[in-house]
């Protein structure tokens, strides 16, 4: 089983990043799970959501507190308390930054790789939302699961122009990152 | 076809599934998104059901009461304090016999304000007279919802379809839904016996004085005790249809020859059994999944709990200043077996699989009395403590 945490702020699509992991997986018959930590929901707040990847049926719901991975949505919340707590030694994080990957890698002591997925977002969606293109990457890194699950989850979730410029974005993302460095990390 | 769905989402389709003619809903978290599908289903012109737009909960029940009663099969759906603003109604929809069904997308009640999880809003009204089945996992809410229509018409009893708000509702897994012939085939088409009709009128909710009053009672109860077999009858002819079997009254997993056993309800049973598995240094227990608590399950829950020595009840409620209801319960019920009860989950905090070695460990000494085996004392005055 895979398990992953994300970190974002509230209006960062975050929980729908989950949602799309766990139907990425369903699409390539495999199990997922997803669910969201809720807390006060407000624009701006520090959210979390979990999935889960599995070969098996997933009976648990407790929360992720060991997670394989990490993406963090906005740079800003590695200085949170928590957002590292539990990371599996070895595990990566997916950073949503313009920094370099050799800084915080070393800053954060874990493998880290720094993707700027908001200007990508930005300049095929418009806008500075930037779950999807860090999903893409992520799969890419991994390759948990192939790009085009991604595509086949968004597509059952948007329509129209809307699932065409994150179809481009995600194309897009997983090209911006190393493919298969984080195969080893993986745990399943 | 196995699809990706959020709970609410899953639950919204199984209820349009059903055929209601009348759904009212006021929102509340975490309830909000089941009608919040509904409603879209509607829009969409999957179903042409009525949807009622009310300004509370109390109307909520009210208005789906009254559908119900003038003929048209009805639903509801509420949370926390939602259930308790409707609990009046609650009461005179099952005292007037009236086959409805509604989701308790299971939450805390305030004070202190708290949206989370635990099942304190259903169990407040565990003496509603409804029929209350506590779902553990998504795939069995959408067969309970099915289920609980043909109960609730084959009995006239409402049934409250339980199901963990967020750890359940907000939750995308694999689902299946079963398909509209299959729903067809095992729900017929809504009949109520005393239905409204300005052709034949009676009247319903009369004044029941001392002279019948308590014959009402008896018979409300013998009705939810003759339920039982209807329950199991409509989860075997379930299977049948869908190949889905969530168990009836209770389910046991583990190790059937244990003499240690886990009693619990709702989605935590799903995280206990994968517990078991992660802590090898730690004996298998029998795990008992109770999946219906009104009627409450006496024989089949002696059964289960057959040749056991120790007994750990976990429940996610508990009453204040007595201790847990579902231990209450069922140590009244299984002479001869040590029953520990703990509440955990209270407000939605997590339950971890260390929970597992943790409730084993407590039930290793003699104490039995009620304990939130997850509070932590530390943090409170040493008079709370």
């Amino acid at each position: 089983m895979i398990e992953l945490r994300i970190h974002g702020r509230g209006g960062q699509g975050n929980v729908v990043a989950a949602y799309l992991m766990a139907a990425a997986a369903i699409k390539e018959q495999r199990y997922g799970q997803a669910f969201p930590a809720f807390g006060a929901e407000r624009r701006g707040a520090p959210v979390q959501a979990f999935v889960r990847i599995a070969d098996a049926p997933i009976r648990r719901r407790s929360q992720v507190a060991e997670p394989d991975f990490l993406i963090v949505q906005d740079q800003a919340l590695l200085h949170v308390p928590g957002v590292l707590v539990g990371l599996r030694s070895g595990g990566g994080i997916l950073v949503n930054s313009v920094d370099s990957s050799e800084q915080l890698t070393e800053q954060l002591g874990h493998p880290t790789i720094a993707f700027g997925a908001t200007a990508l977002a930005q300049r095929h969606l418009g806008r500075p939302v930037p779950n999807t293109a860090l999903l893409a990457a992520f799969l890419s890194l991994s390759e948990v699961l192939p790009l085009g699950s991604l595509a086949a989850a968004l597509s059952e979730r948007f329509k129209g122009k809307v699932l065409e410029k994150n179809l481009s974005l995600i194309e897009d993302a997983a090209q911006q990152v190393p493919g298969g460095v984080w195969r080893e990390n993986r745990n399943d | 076809m196995i699809e990706a769905l959020e709970g609410s989402q899953a639950l919204a389709r199984a209820v349009v599934l059903c055929r209601p003619g009348v759904v009212a809903a006021y929102p509340i978290t975490p309830q909000t998104h089941i009608v919040e599908n509904i409603s879209k289903l509607v829009a969409d012109g999957v179903t042409d059901l009525e949807l009622v737009s009310v300004e509370s909960e109390f109307s909520a029940a009210s208005v789906a009461m009254g559908a119900a009663a003038a003929g048209s099969r009805a639903y509801t759906a509420s949370a926390s304090q939602g259930i308790l603003l409707m609990s009046e109604v609650l009461f005179n929809i099952s005292g007037l016999r009236i086959p409805l069904v509604m989701h308790c997308a299971n939450r805390a009640i305030g004070a202190p304000l708290n949206i989370w999880n635990d099942q304190s809003d259903s169990m407040a009204v565990r003496d509603a007279g409804w029929i209350q089945i506590y779902c553990a996992d998504n795939q069995e809410a959408i067969d309970s919802t099915v289920q609980a229509y043909r109960i609730a018409e084959r009995t006239e009893l409402p049934v409250m379809v339980c199901v963990d708000g967020f750890t359940l509702t907000h939750t995308l897994e694999s689902l299946e839904l079963p398909s509209q012939e299959q729903v067809d085939g095992y729900l017929p088409d809504y009949v109520y016996r005393r239905s409204l009709n300005v052709r034949q009128p009676i009247s319903q909710g009369t004044l029941v004085g001392p002279d019948v009053f308590p014959e009402a009672r008896h018979s409300h109860h013998q009705a939810l005790i003759n339920a039982i077999p209807e329950i199991e009858r409509a989860n075997a002819d379930w299977a049948a249809v869908c190949g889905r079997d969530g168990g009836a009254l209770l389910t046991v997993e583990g190790d059937p020859d244990a003499e240690i056993g886990i009693l619990a309800i709702g989605s935590t049973i799903g995280t206990l059994a994968e517990a078991m598995e992660e802590f090898p240094d730690y004996p298998k227990v029998r795990l008992i999944k109770l999946r219906v608590f009104r009627p409450f399950p006496i024989e089949a829950l002696r059964a289960a709990c057959a040749g056991l020595r120790k007994l750990a009840v976990i429940e996610r409620a508990f009453s204040a200043g007595m201790g847990g209801i579902v231990g209450t319960e069922v140590r009244a019920n299984v002479p001869g077996v040590t029953v520990y009860n703990y509440a955990i989950g209270l407000g939605g905090r997590d339950i971890p699989l260390t929970i597992y070695p943790r409730i084993l460990d407590a039930i290793a000494g003699d104490d039995t009395r009620f304990q939130i085996l997850d509070v932590d004392l530390s943090r409170l005055p040493e008079e709370d403590r």
